[in-house]
């Protein structure tokens, strides 16, 4: 681990700009600084901060400050009623003891788990060493992105958390050296390509301040399906968040994002298209799964994911309309 | 020790608390790597990235220069580090090639070199900055142990198996496999070493404290008696911690070098490269039958890997040749040789994944004959060893399988597979036989009765955390009547009287007899003393008519409320304390167990629930019916078959040690990657001791049960796995992508 300088931030002002690593809860940074992976110079802690509220904006919509903890998050009230796919996307990730540290600001930034990634003696990641290729291509690739991978990269990002911001169509607000600005969730994740150092649209010195969120579409249900080996504490083989509005057996509003398989937090516009209007049956759902998935490219130990994935969306359809 | 009061009325068999909780729970327990010695320094090894080759340079001048660094040691500059004897059996290692030998590699993570510092930061930083160049050759880590063209030896053979599998009306022919699974107890080893002059002491995680300083007396060539070790207590072992491994032997050649007290802690990531695993098998089984179910043919033949520079036997016919009657049997193994570090005996070796095939076979053959997985044990049940023509000791094997059957309600089971339905998901139902073998050996241990009231006992074994400090407890309680706040236990320290490795569920059975033995001992001076100390108050009685009960000594005829405490007795005497030693023996050498046969048995039932519709599986109850003697704790026994039951959901369901086939490195190697069972993954276990005393193995009729809890689970999972899905996985773990093949099937 190299030394490094710390600070505290005592205003959001002072932050923003900062030259260093914002750190909240650490439950990735911290991480990744001892694997070698990370290795800032400065750490500026943004915990005193005061963006750990969450409000109810004027539109009906909801506004949660940056360093709100996973765990106040998903049993807030408000989200367990009229968010809950946030709340169950939440609670299906990590440890108790990791959602009393994670924050909602840090978790829109967790890197991915790819065993290559953290392990600095493999050379060959071109998301610590921009050009230098894939080791997990050909290496052990069970848990990899199936969607939106490349010959640089084919990391899956890990949260539940962004799953369900994805579906419910967040915003995320920054601060920084030149100002505030607002970033539709859709534009913050970026696809690796040959670039998979560069994940989000983040700016240098940009800080997360808040997230908000759409009012809540009182007829919608929502639901956060997660598949994984064992019963808790493991990253999604696949999950599938579901915001979904039926009248007369049809369906008139979907969103549907996917976890466990993508690069990025994956909104599948493929399976909302072939859902939008149509019947609520289990043939419409079979068909936006196949949607959903038709561009997946699986490498050598992950194929099953194709069809896991079609299941969690079809499970996770069903529950949200019936 | 801590106490909780138990009252000593028939404690033998009580279920007691565990003595040393409180410590535990209070954070008070002191493991190895929880010693702080003045002046003590940090090793952190640096490790090999590659799995075969050689290095051809290591250069240390960076990590020399660094703050706080005092040695980095290499093969180049190392001291001699004596291999240990082969094959003596009190002195034994893990990796018979002693640390930093010379320039080869034979697996991914090998030690290449060891930095010292001040702090563990700056070691850690040091061992990074070490630069080593390999010339590197491309591992071989395949999982595949077939094609294999080496040299079958015969393990267990009677009859004509091959003839008679040929002829047989029903027939089972598959091969099952077990992956790599890694020991993960959650202390991890630890080692802190510390020379005083030509002395050496460890503060130790492991096993073993007996052979551990052997082992290490003559690794690093001093005398046995200048060598103490020390295991007060242990986040357990799983097998991994019996017998030393490397970075003990680099912490002492570490600490002489610096002239410091000098601790290494091995991290989570070197658990999987460095001390050990359960190796992977491959095991082919030819089962037969007659139409009506009788078994006329078994053959097993298994392989296992091994590392390049150890022989490691796995031994998956363990059970083979004794559990079911039948009349031509051979069973064969094999070793194949990966470059992978040597694996080491994980909690019911040769065993578990041997019962796992054998165990699935079996349920196969049930399918196959269209009978009942259940009757088909009882009709093959034995009633003698036909391995070598003994009776066994005490086996109640059909017992176990009759009231797993009754508490677990497998009369309620139709055999079509997907037929079982419970709340929208599916049921599938299996169950599997468990053994394991029944041993005792040597004991040494001294009781003694002090003037302050307090009876001690002294042993150099070890409680790996699963109740051994209780058991001499309960034996001290039984024979004086004192209650545990008066009753200490000293176990883990090579400077007592040798005691037992924990190894192969045998500590309770070994001590049982010696620390009675030595209580009676001390408890017959105690009487004498009270009968000859003039001016006492029993002066001149017999001896032979005087008791110590409830911590009183009185006369037989009397109450114990009208003698005299034992204390009173000491002080009288002007005596400090009264001991004895007692010796017992091994089974081995014992008149009583001579030409038995003697095992423990078990039976385990397991229900899964599954939803095809998403592909999840999940563990819902375990009956597990356990034959291992007289049960001393049921308390402690229980919660160990608990555990062993959810290791076992692990083993089934979710463990694998994966090794990248490029480089060798075991690449799942931490706690989010690894899979194990969490609380969530647990099912509801109900655990039942049928609690028949073994009296061949021990005057107290104990058997030992730290493995046979985990025999028989993944078998009966995986059959209940087959029951619910129709799909046969032969290949441990079951994972989602084996289920996905399941078809779905109408209600």
């Amino acid at each position: 681990m190299q030394s490094f300088s710390y600070s505290k931030a005592q205003t959001v002002d002072q932050a923003a700009g900062m030259d260093g690593r914002f750190i909240g809860g650490g439950t990735t940074l911290v991480d990744l600084m001892k694997q070698g992976v990370e290795t800032p110079k400065t750490l500026v802690d943004i915990t005193g901060l005061p963006l750990s509220s969450v409000e109810t904006l004027p539109d009906g919509g909801l506004k949660i400050g940056a360093m709100v903890r996973n765990s106040d998050l998903a049993h807030h009230e408000t989200v367990k009623a009229q968010y809950a796919v946030l709340s169950e996307a939440l609670l299906s990730g990590a440890s108790p003891q990791l959602r009393n540290m994670a924050t909602t600001g840090g978790n829109l930034l967790q890197r991915t788990r790819c065993p290559y990634f953290r392990d600095t003696s493999y050379t060959n990641c071109s998301k610590r060493n921009p050009g230098s290729g894939c080791a997990a291509i050909g290496g052990h690739n069970r848990m990899m992105a199936i969607l939106g991978t490349s010959e640089d990269c084919i990391a899956t990002h890990p949260s539940d958390m962004c799953v369900a911001l994805t579906a419910l169509e967040a915003t995320i607000h920054v601060q920084g050296p030149k100002g505030d600005r607002a970033i539709a969730i859709a534009d913050f994740y970026k696809l690796p390509g040959t670039t998979p150092n560069v994940e989000n649209a983040l700016e240098p010195g940009e800080l997360i301040t808040h997230v908000t969120l759409p009012a809540p579409r009182k007829a919608s249900k929502q639901v956060y399906l997660k598949l994984r080996d064992r019963a808790s504490y493991e990253f999604a083989l696949a999950s599938a968040a579901v915001v979904a509005e039926t009248s007369g057996g049809h369906i008139r509003f979907v969103r549907v994002a996917l976890g466990g398989v993508g690069t990025r937090p994956w909104r599948s516009h493929e399976a909302e298209a072939a859902l939008m209007g149509k019947p609520a049956t289990a043939t419409h759902f079979r068909a936006a799964a196949e949607a959903a998935l038709k561009e997946a490219k699986p490498q050598s130990e992950n194929g099953f994911k194709v069809e896991l994935a079609k299941r969690c969306i079809v499970r996770a359809l069903t529950t949200a309309t019936a | 020790m801590a106490s909780t009061t138990a009252s000593p009325h028939g404690i033998i068999g009580r279920p007691v608390p565990r003595i040393d909780g409180p410590l535990k729970t209070t954070g008070t327990a002191q493991y190895a790597a929880d010693f702080h010695l003045p002046g003590m320094v940090f090793a952190v090894p640096v490790q090999a990235t590659v799995a075969k080759g050689t290095i051809r340079s290591l250069d240390v001048t960076a990590a020399q220069a660094m703050p706080g660094v005092l040695e980095v040691l290499h093969h180049g500059n190392v001291e001699r580090i004596y291999r240990a004897v082969p094959n003596d059996p009190n002195a034994t290692v893990s990796e018979t090639r002693p640390p930093l030998e010379d320039n080869r590699i034979y697996y991914w993570g090998q030690y290449v070199a060891l930095v010292v510092a001040e702090t563990l930061e700056q070691a850690t930083a040091a061992a990074a900055a070490v630069k080593a160049e390999y010339s590197a050759e491309t591992p071989q880590v395949s999982g595949e142990l077939e094609p294999f063209a080496g040299t079958w030896h015969t393990v267990s053979a009677r009859g004509k198996v091959d003839e008679a599998f040929d002829a047989a009306a029903v027939k089972v022919d598959q091969t099952y496999g077990t992956p790599v699974e890694t020991h993960n107890p959650i202390e991890l080893h630890a080692t802190v070493a510390a020379w005083a002059g030509d002395t050496v002491t460890f503060y130790e995680s492991t096993q073993g404290v007996v052979n551990h300083r052997n082992a290490m007396a003559q690794i690093l060539g001093v005398p046995r008696e200048n060598v103490t070790v020390i295991t007060k207590f242990l986040g357990s072992g799983f097998g991994g911690k019996l017998f030393p491994w490397p970075h003990c032997a680099l912490a002492a050649v570490a600490s002489r070098r610096v002239q410091r007290p000098v601790k290494l802690v091995v991290t989570r990531t070197m658990m999987f490269s460095n001390v050990g695993h359960r190796p992977l098998t491959e095991q082919r089984f030819r089962v037969g039958a007659s139409a009506d179910g009788k078994l006329v043919a078994l053959r097993q033949d298994a392989l296992n890997h091994t590392s390049m520079v150890d022989n490691f036997d796995e031994g998956c016919g363990e059970a083979t040749p004794y559990l079911y009657s039948v009349p031509n049997l051979t069973v064969t193994s094999a070793l194949v040789q990966r470059n992978v570090g040597s694996p080491m005996a994980m909690r019911g070796p040769g065993a578990v994944p041997g019962l796992f095939a054998m165990e699935s076979a079996m349920d196969e053959l049930a399918v196959a004959l269209k009978m009942d997985p259940v009757e088909l044990r009882l009709k093959n049940d034995a009633s003698i060893d036909e391995s070598n023509g003994q009776k066994f000791s005490s086996r109640h094997l059909r017992e176990c399988l009759e009231t797993g059957s009754a508490k677990f309600g497998w009369s309620k089971r139709t055999p079509a597979v997907g037929s079982m339905r419970r709340d929208g998901k599916v049921l599938g139902w299996g169950m599997a036989a468990a053994s394991w073998g029944a041993y005792r050996f040597g004991c040494s241990t001294t009781v003694e009765l002090g003037a302050d009231g307090k009876v001690r006992a002294r042993c150099a074994t070890q409680d790996v955390g699963t109740g051994l400090y209780t058991i001499f407890a309960q034996v001290l309680a039984e024979k004086t009547g004192l209650p545990f706040e008066r009753i200490e236990v000293l176990l883990g320290d090579t400077t007592m009287p040798e005691g037992p490795l924990s190894g192969g569920s045998w500590s309770t059975a070994t001590v049982l007899p010696a620390v009675a033995g030595a209580a009676d001992g001390a408890i017959a001076s105690l009487l004498q003393i009270a009968a000859s100390t003039p001016g006492a108050k029993l002066e001149g009685a017999d001896a032979k008519t005087l008791r110590l009960t409830e911590g009183r000594v009185h006369r037989a005829t009397e109450s114990a409320a009208q003698g005299v405490p034992f204390e009173t007795v000491l002080q009288a005497a002007r005596l400090n304390r009264v001991s004895a030693d007692s010796t017992s023996g091994s089974a081995f050498e014992d008149p009583k167990a001579k030409g038995l046969s003697m095992h423990s048995f078990g039976a385990q039932f397991a229900e899964v629930e599954w939803e095809p519709e998403i592909a999840r599986l999940r563990v819902s109850r375990v009956v597990t019916v356990i034959d291992a003697g007289r049960i001393i704790n049921p308390r402690a026994g229980a919660n160990q078959i608990k555990g062993a039951v959810v290791m076992g959901v692990g083993m089934a369901m979710l463990e694998e040690t994966v090794y990248d086939p490029r480089n060798g490195q075991p690449i799942n190697g931490n706690l989010a990657d690894y899979l194990m069972a969490t609380c969530a993954d647990s099912p509801e276990i109900d655990v039942t001791f049928l609690d028949y005393p073994d009296y061949a193995l021990n005057s107290y009729g104990a058997r030992g049960i730290g493995e046979i809890g985990l025999a028989g689970v993944a078998p009966a999972i995986a059959s209940a796995v087959y029951h619910a899905t129709g799909v046969r996985v032969r290949k441990l773990p079951i994972r989602i992508e084996d289920l996905l093949q399941s078809e779905m099937r109408e209600a």
